[in-house]
């Protein structure tokens, strides 16, 4: 599936391991699971590390351990299925993690802002789709009423801030 | 009432151009139903029965002349001259073309007003106290409160997509008008020894399948802190409220399941956590610019005279339908939509005319929706009650039941809606037709009748004194009776008396239980005393002896 980042096509630079399978070199995605169990090991290793979380486990579970991690993947398994909107929003103010944060799984184009907003940076999106239909979903609101993730001044800040707001 | 500035505005008109993108996709084809349908309905557009239904919102029931008067236009341009208002304060049109609704958010717009959020698993519209501003007991406007929970909880990026969809009332006096004790999350606002507002938090209640009393969660909330506790319990319950079953999925069966002490403790975590991110605490130069929107109008200085009449008519309105106001030789009128045989809370444009006209000279600008779907003007000199009566009168908007047996709340049930079993308007109808006799209703006296037309309780039958719920048995509409249910600060469910009724007898069987508690009653007890005190064993009996 093709990944958008920065408003751009990226290529995926991590290999996804499934739990039972060895550990290939380069950089490799991990489930929590794995991660859990083989975290001695897998710390030591010479390349970006990425961990995938599914909408059923909790950001928490990676308290203490974000620095490790080049991507943490969170999964929407149906795009009604909104778990991960505040797993985005634990890592980024809760935990600090500053890297990459991947949204991929059953995911509209009218999720895309709130999930940029909550602090995902890169998105899977579904083959034919255009940057063009990107860019503009996330341009179809441009005032928020609440401080997210993405550290947009709230409508609440913008009344009584010195600066102009656009 | 609230204005809005050009941020408010450029909100909505952002979101008037992004669905009728949404909108022209799903025309030319490039969405299928199944992928407009998230998007319709966080835009309040439902596919019923027969057509496409607009719900709008309306913020805590409040309204200018000239938001009715727009809410009058489109029902005439784009509908069929009429509309619905429902127990959550917002109004419904029931036959709207696809293609025409992008046209009636942009006329929404000009008037700030919009469909966001009245249906999807998100927040919903906040509903608070329809005599909010006007009432003697409350301890400061809840208005304010509820203002600020829908400008936080509209578009809130994490919490668009919940397990389930998610209800906020608010109010601000002991006595409860907006049945805070079955909503996901109800408030009530009081003062501490200090005098300093408090906010009490109850989480958890609601009606539906499971009808259940929310449970104080946060007690003595501070007003700074009010929105990163809601965002604390709404993290909570983003993450772990039930998603594998759409019947389990509200917060109430969350708060039952792991229980009200673990639900406090987690939303304690939560909210400590939030609290200390800081960008959640309410500045106050900010809740004061949002309360002086709701500072109280310009009162007159008058004096307390209630109209003398030999007009019966008239009097008996005044009995029924005028309450008490804080302010002296004001009054607050609530003005029925429950006309004898008619549909619950609906009204004509003509009428939604009248009443913003009667708005503007008499009350200040403003009208109220109430969630017993009724319209209430809240500020009217009590020397102007007589012109305002006669008007009402002769738009047939001064049925005198306000409170009474025949001031009805139903839902749209099987004439319109695609989720009901029975019918709900033809119960309402005929109950109403029965009792229509004034003086009888009035000895009956206060009696709070609902009827939903399915399980999902948008009629409020669980609190209903006497809920009626339709099923269906085999292809036949059955109804069902409960007694002893309220939505009020004494909030309790209503219990099945026993097997349910077909369509023709339900009007006797009222009338039955209203015998039995004729009976039974002491002296000054309403009937949901009269039942609270003999229980449900004599109406029981009674009932399935006769029938």
């Amino acid at each position: 599936m093709p990944l958008i980042k920065n408003a751009a096509f990226t290529e995926n630079q991590f290999v996804h391991v499934a739990d039972g399978e060895a550990l290939p070199q380069g950089n490799v995605i991990v489930s929590l699971k794995r991660w859990q169990a083989e975290r001695a090991g897998l710390v030591t290793r010479n390349a970006p590390l990425g961990v995938r979380l599914n909408s059923d486990q909790s950001a928490e579970a990676l308290a203490g351990d974000v620095h490790h991690f080049a991507v943490i993947e969170i999964d929407f398994p149906k795009f009604r299925d909104g778990r991960g909107f505040s797993s985005a929003r634990v890592l980024r103010q809760r935990l600090a993690y500053t890297g990459e944060i991947r949204a991929v799984g059953d995911v509209l184009r009218d999720q895309w802002l709130f999930m940029k907003r909550c602090g995902v940076d890169v998105f899977e999106v579904r083959p034919g789709t255009r940057l063009e239909d990107f860019r503009s979903a996330l341009a179809e609101q441009t005032v928020f009423y609440q401080r997210s993730s993405d550290l947009h001044r709230s409508i609440f800040e913008h009344r009584h801030a010195a600066t102009p707001p656009y | 009432m609230y204005r809005y500035d050009e941020f408010d505005q450029k909100a909505v008109d952002e979101r008037v151009v992004q669905f009728s993108g949404q909108v022209a996709r799903r025309l030319s084809g490039e969405l299928t139903e199944d992928e407009f349908k998230p998007l319709r309905l966080m835009n309040g557009l439902y596919l019923q029965l027969h057509a496409y239904m607009l719900r709008v919102a309306i913020p805590y029931g409040t309204l200018s002349s000239k938001q009715l008067r727009m809410l009058a236009h489109i029902a005439r341009k784009y509908d069929k001259d009429y509309a619905h208002f429902t127990t959550r304060q917002n109004l419904q049109y029931n036959w709207p073309k696809l293609a025409d609704v992008p046209a009636i958010l942009a006329d929404l717009a000009t008037v700030e007003m919009h469909a966001i959020q009245t249906s999807g698993n998100c927040i919903r519209n906040v509903t608070s106290d329809h005599f909010a501003g006007a009432s003697a007991d409350e301890v400061d406007d809840p208005r304010i409160w509820s203002e600020i929970i829908r400008q936080w909880s509209t578009f809130h990026p994490e919490f668009s997509y919940l397990p389930r969809k998610f209800k906020i009332a608010v109010t601000a006096a002991p006595r409860d008008r907006a049945a805070i004790k079955v909503h996901d999350i109800g408030i009530i606002i009081r003062r501490d020894a200090a005098e300093v507002l408090a906010f009490d938090v109850y989480v958890g209640g609601g009606q539906g399948r499971t009808p259940l009393i929310g449970h104080m969660i946060g007690e003595a909330v501070p007003a700074e802190d009010l929105l990163a506790y809601l965002e604390a319990t709404m993290r909570v319950y983003n993450q772990y409220g039930r998603r594998d079953n759409i019947y389990k999925a509200r917060i109430k069966i969350l708060v039952h399941q792991i229980g009200a002490d673990e639900m406090r403790r987690q939303v304690a975590v939560e909210f400590a956590e939030v609290k200390a991110q800081g960008a959640l605490a309410l500045p106050q130069v900010e809740i004061d610019r949002i309360a002086a929107y709701f500072a109280s109008p310009a009162f007159e200085t008058l004096k307390d005279k209630s109209p003398t009449t030999a007009n019966h008519a008239f009097g008996v309105w005044l009995e029924n339908n005028v309450a008490k106001h804080k302010v002296p030789g004001y009054a607050i009128v609530t003005v029925s939509l429950k006309p004898i045989g008619g549909i619950p809370g609906d009204a004509s444009a003509a009428q939604m005319d009248m009443v913003a006209s009667l708005a503007e000279t008499y009350s200040f600008d403003e009208v109220r929706v109430s969630h017993e779907q009724n319209l209430v003007l809240a500020h009217v000199r009590q020397r102007d009650l007589l012109s305002v009566w006669q008007q009402l009168d002769a738009a047939g908007l001064a049925t005198a039941n306000y409170g009474l047996i025949t001031d009805i709340i139903a839902c749209p049930g099987l004439d319109y809606c695609d989720l009901a079993n029975a019918r709900s308007i033809n119960i309402a109808q005929a109950i109403s037709t029965r009792f229509a006799n004034q003086d009888r209703q009035r000895e009956i006296g206060e009696l709070k009748l609902k009827i939903s037309g399915c399980i999902n309780a948008c009629g409020h039958h669980h609190v209903g004194h006497i809920g009626i719920l339709g099923v269906d048995k085999k292809g036949v509409e059955f109804y069902q009776i409960t007694l002893g249910g309220s939505g009020d600060e004494n909030a309790s469910v209503g219990e099945i008396l026993g097997p349910a009724f077909g369509e023709a007898d339900v009007p006797d069987a009222i009338e039955t239980l209203i015998g039995v508690y004729f009976a039974q009653r002491s002296p000054g007890e309403r009937f949901l005393d009269t039942y609270r005190r003999v229980g449900i064993q004599p109406f029981r009996e009674k009932l399935y002896a006769t029938h």
